[in-house]
């Protein structure tokens, strides 16, 4: 319908009657926002409109002229060429004017003119510096010359200073411009202010300090009694901060935190967390300022960022003392903000013995008599208060396995408060329970072992982590291994599998030095080449023991709990490197159940690693075969080779065979790769797997990698088929690839 | 561009509404609920911007109504709290001292008055004194066409009078049965005309 009604328009543009035509030419303006291609049309029409006398014709005039600007770049070169002195004219005109009884509004003529032709010689003067030139005077003119003190000039003004501010720079303009908005934000009108704060954060792009000369008269606006001038307050400050000013800044707004009512707290609290992890120039004041937030609104803290403080505090090695302590203080006061019951329960469970013993005391700390049992206490209210959720729960009990090692004397009543939870409906808080009873009962050796001080949870691969996209569905959202490896005491469970995750292959070799447990653990990266420079030994140590991990998985699967203890006691002896699996478990909320419902045993799983993850493949056209994957019942044969053309492109045969003495059928071969690798998967030659490597299965594929040279191959595998119309399921990753594909 | 215009009593009645962007009819109920809650609950001193869904709702309060227009965010604020002063003082003229009084009985001259002033969202007349003299030529017309309706009911009820008489006479110079019904077709409009006026 616009099109056919355009022509009609078009010449209605032109009518004698002043009301049609300024009726047109709104009409027109749908048009053109409706069928920008039509626009060509109404240029000439509208330019002619510029030229009326009629304020109304030419008011609608200039809005047309302003939308063909928007809409179509042309029109835009064509205004600007042939009509910016116009309009400047025009308006000198206008604001030379004498009174004029039917236009005047407050002592102005037409202010609604102004604002449109200063809105519309915005347009034409941004980024094109001849036409700027042509407007400075009367735009100086008209900021100097119009009064402010009602609301129609200053309506002139904004408008003034937000054209100055878009057009090419003139010093001398700005410096008004900026004057003007000075004289706005004191101004006690709140509409004034509120649109002086619109501006003034446009203003920042373009002059920033300036806008910092104002910092004080923004901070009193933050705690302004109205919402929309608090908001707007808010979102300037933020983009003021810088690394000089973070400290000041972030104490007034943790004032008006206190201050502010409940919906703008959240956005307030999200703001200064954000400003908080940006800029903080040390690890105490950052602890120092999570602990004030945290007592304020932790119940609107989201969950990355108290992870995140648990991350820093675990990296903190010299403030361990210091935070726990703090928090605890912050404990008894303020116990209604969740996460902060969180993370003092996670301190006092790992740093307890420096919370009795006052170990790490700074100068600036008033002493503090904690008894164990008082930090027993403090475990057990966070327990049985009532509006704790599971994972504060989840995270006590813990906590207070942790702390029956730290504190032999309080052991019994450990194990009762813990016993209590042994009927709880929640599962989880019963499986904890009930497992940790188990340990404290009959595992007493290896207790201590398996409690012992968390590693150091690495902090760039953690906020790389968090700020990438994490490449494979297969792996959990932030952090750390969110899995809980209920590990040694149930052996039954394969959830191990899921630490050995792939998204952590994909985090950058890491930047900063040790405290790499993590990553190894959790990483797939055990070839020397991807261990990070620098660090020779303790990551080495951690490989080495994740390596005796899983060459005990050679013998078979014995699931008893000697052979754990095994294991264990073969940990205990290298501290420095020490997997702590349940200590993992404590940053988590509910165990994600392992996705393989297989019988396969974990330690078959992590057979896979077993063959030469030390060893480099060496570099050359031709791959030896490697066995990708292997365990009591299947193997995996890769033959790889190159296309000649194009090193990118990675041609990989996938041979299996049976090991066992049952048919396979139904044999289905699946795998996941990371988010910079391509995976082409052939059909297979059969699905029928013949028992005892009488046979085999012959599958090809193809894996172009987008990241060649800077990072190798890995892949997830899975692997199902049916043994007596019985399903099985083998998952496992193939992380053996030569460097270079 | 404005994108739609509210009038709102003090108890929450919508008075007016005028939408220069496409809504639904369930968006637009949605549209007045949420924003009456916002504005109606604001103190007298705050500032008459708020936030709204991406978009900025301005908004000034006459007495017991509550004039709100809802811009974009690149839109001057403060020349949009013109524009509204602009209306109600083109009401005041037409009105003469309007209050809501006037708006609840005349909303029909008052949504004449808005199209003058506003069309597709944009100012389209600065002047006062040419939008009242558009809207006075809007009422002569009005006036005129209902004096020619009227005229029109005068003649046929004076024919439909004619007829009857004739019918009684029983004069005609078609068939009777012809007239009968003819005639009674004519009562029946007459009286139907004489009905509405």
């Amino acid at each position: 319908m616009a099109r056919d009604l355009a022509p009609e328009v078009e010449r209605l543009l032109q009518f004698r009657d002043p009301n049609i035509r300024k009726k047109a030419a709104l009409c027109s303006i749908r048009i053109i926002k409706k069928v920008p291609d039509l626009a060509e049309n109404f240029i000439n029409p509208a330019a002619s409109l510029l030229r009326e006398k009629h304020h109304g014709v030419l008011i609608t005039g200039v809005q047309l002229c302003t939308d063909l600007c928007k809409v179509s770049s042309e029109a835009l070169e064509y205004f600007r060429e042939k009509c910016t002195e116009g309009l400047v004219k025009t308006l000198k005109d206008m604001a030379n004017s004498p009174y004029a009884p039917e236009y005047d509004i407050a002592g102005i003529t037409d202010p609604f003119l102004h604002i449109r032709l200063l809105k519309l010689l915005r347009i034409l003067g941004q980024g094109d510096a001849d036409a700027s030139d042509c407007m400075n005077d009367i735009l100086a003119q008209v900021a100097t010359k119009i009064e402010s003190n009602k609301n129609a000039g200053n309506a002139i003004l904004y408008e003034c200073v937000g054209t100055i501010m878009s057009i090419e720079d003139n010093g001398g303009l700005r410096v008004l411009a900026i004057n003007i908005l000075g004289r706005f934000l004191s101004n006690r009108d709140n509409n004034i202010r509120y649109v002086a704060l619109n501006m003034l954060m446009k203003a920042i792009t373009v002059d920033a300090q300036a806008v910092q000369r104002h910092r004080a008269t923004i901070l009193e606006c933050v705690k302004d009694s109205d919402a929309s001038i608090r908001k707007k307050a808010l979102d300037l400050v933020y983009l003021l901060v810088n690394e000089s000013n973070v400290k000041p800044l972030t104490k007034e707004l943790i004032e008006s935190l206190e201050a502010s009512d409940q919906e703008f707290k959240g956005v307030l609290t999200a703001k200064i967390c954000s400003l908080v992890e940006k800029f903080s120039p040390e690890k105490i004041w950052y602890i120092d300022q999570m602990l004030k937030v945290l007592s304020e609104a932790g119940n609107f803290v989201k969950d990355e960022v108290w992870h995140a403080l648990i991350v820093v505090i675990s990296n903190a090695s010299d403030l361990h003392g210091y935070s726990v302590r703090a928090l605890y203080r912050a404990f008894q006061t303020s116990t209604e903000q969740e996460t902060l019951v969180r993370v003092a329960v996670w301190c006092i469970g790992e740093y307890g013995d420096m919370l009795v013993n006052n170990v790490g005391m700074l100068d600036i700390e008033e002493p503090i008599t904690v008894t164990e049992s008082d930090a027993v206490d403090a475990l057990e209210v966070s327990i049985k208060r009532l509006n704790s959720d599971l994972t504060t729960k989840a995270m006590a009990l813990i906590a207070l396995l942790k702390l029956s090692s730290r504190f032999p004397s309080c052991s019994e009543r450990i194990k009762d408060i813990i016993l209590q939870n042994k009927r709880s409906f929640v599962l989880e808080l019963q499986q904890r329970s009930i497992e940790f009873n188990c340990i404290l009962q009959k595992h007493q050796n290896i207790r201590s072992a398996l409690v012992e001080r968390m590693p150091v949870l690495d902090e760039a691969t953690f906020s790389g982590r968090r700020a990438g996209s994490l490449p494979t569905s297969v792996s959990t959202s932030t952090g750390t291994a969110r899995n809980l490896p209920n590990g040694i005491a149930k052996p039954a469970a394969a959830p191990v599998a899921d630490l050995l995750d792939l998204s952590s292959s994909d985090a950058p070799a890491p930047s900063s030095s040790g405290g790499d447990f993590l990553q190894d653990l959790l990483g797939v990266d055990l070839s020397p080449a991807s261990a990070p420079p620098g660090t020779s030994q303790p990551p080495k140590a951690g490989t080495d023991v994740l390596l005796d991990l899983l060459s005990i998985g050679t013998s078979p699967p014995a699931q008893s709990s000697s052979s754990a203890s095994n294991i264990l006691s073969s940990i205990q002896d290298d501290k420095a490197s020490l997997v702590n699996l349940n200590g993992l478990a404590s940053l988590t909320s509910l165990s994600p159940n392992a996705t393989s419902a297989s019988p396969a045993p974990m330690m078959d799983l992590l057979d896979g690693f077993g063959p030469s993850p030390q060893k480099k493949e060496e570099n050359g056209p031709a791959y030896p075969s490697l066995v990708a994957y292997e365990s009591s019942t299947l193997r995996m044969t890769f033959n790889i080779s190159k296309q000649p053309g194009n090193p990118q492109i990675t041609l990989i045969q996938a041979i299996f065979t049976n090991l066992s003495p049952n048919v396979y059928n139904d044999f289905l071969f699946q795998a996941a790769v990371p988010k910079f690798l391509q995976l082409h998967l052939d059909p297979a030659s059969s699905n029928t797997l013949p028992a005892s490597g009488n046979g085999s299965i012959i599958q090809s594929m193809k894996v172009t990698n987008s990241q060649h040279g800077k990072k190798s191959l890995v892949m997830r595998i899975r692997i199902a088929y049916k043994i007596n119309n019985k399903d099985v399921l083998e998952e496992g990753q193939v992380s053996n690839f030569p460097r270079d594909l | 561009m404005i994108h739609f215009v509210l009038l709102i009593s003090r108890q929450g009645k919508v008075r007016l509404t005028k939408w220069y962007s496409p809504y639904s009819q369930k968006e637009r109920t949605k549209v007045i609920r949420e924003l009456s809650g916002l504005i109606l609950t604001r103190g007298p001193k705050l500032c008459n911007f708020v936030e709204w869904r991406g978009l900025r709702v301005v908004y000034k309060r006459y007495a017991s109504l509550y004039f709100c227009m809802c811009i974009d965010e690149d839109d001057n604020e403060l020349e949009i709290l013109e524009i509204i002063h602009h209306y109600v003082e083109v009401l005041d003229r037409y009105f003469g001292s309007v209050c809501e009084l006037d708006l609840i009985y005349n909303f029909h001259k008052a949504y004449f008055i808005l199209d003058e002033l506003l069309i597709a969202g944009e100012l389209q007349e600065p002047s006062k004194r040419t939008v009242a003299r558009l809207v006075a030529a809007q009422d002569s017309l009005v006036e005129t066409a209902k004096e020619q309706t009227s005229s029109i009911t005068n003649i046929i009820a004076q024919v439909a009078n004619f007829t009857i008489k004739m019918l009684h006479k029983g004069y005609g110079p078609w068939g009777s049965n012809a007239l009968h019904l003819e005639s009674l077709f004519l009562v029946d409009v007459c009286t139907r005309l004489v009905d509405q006026h």
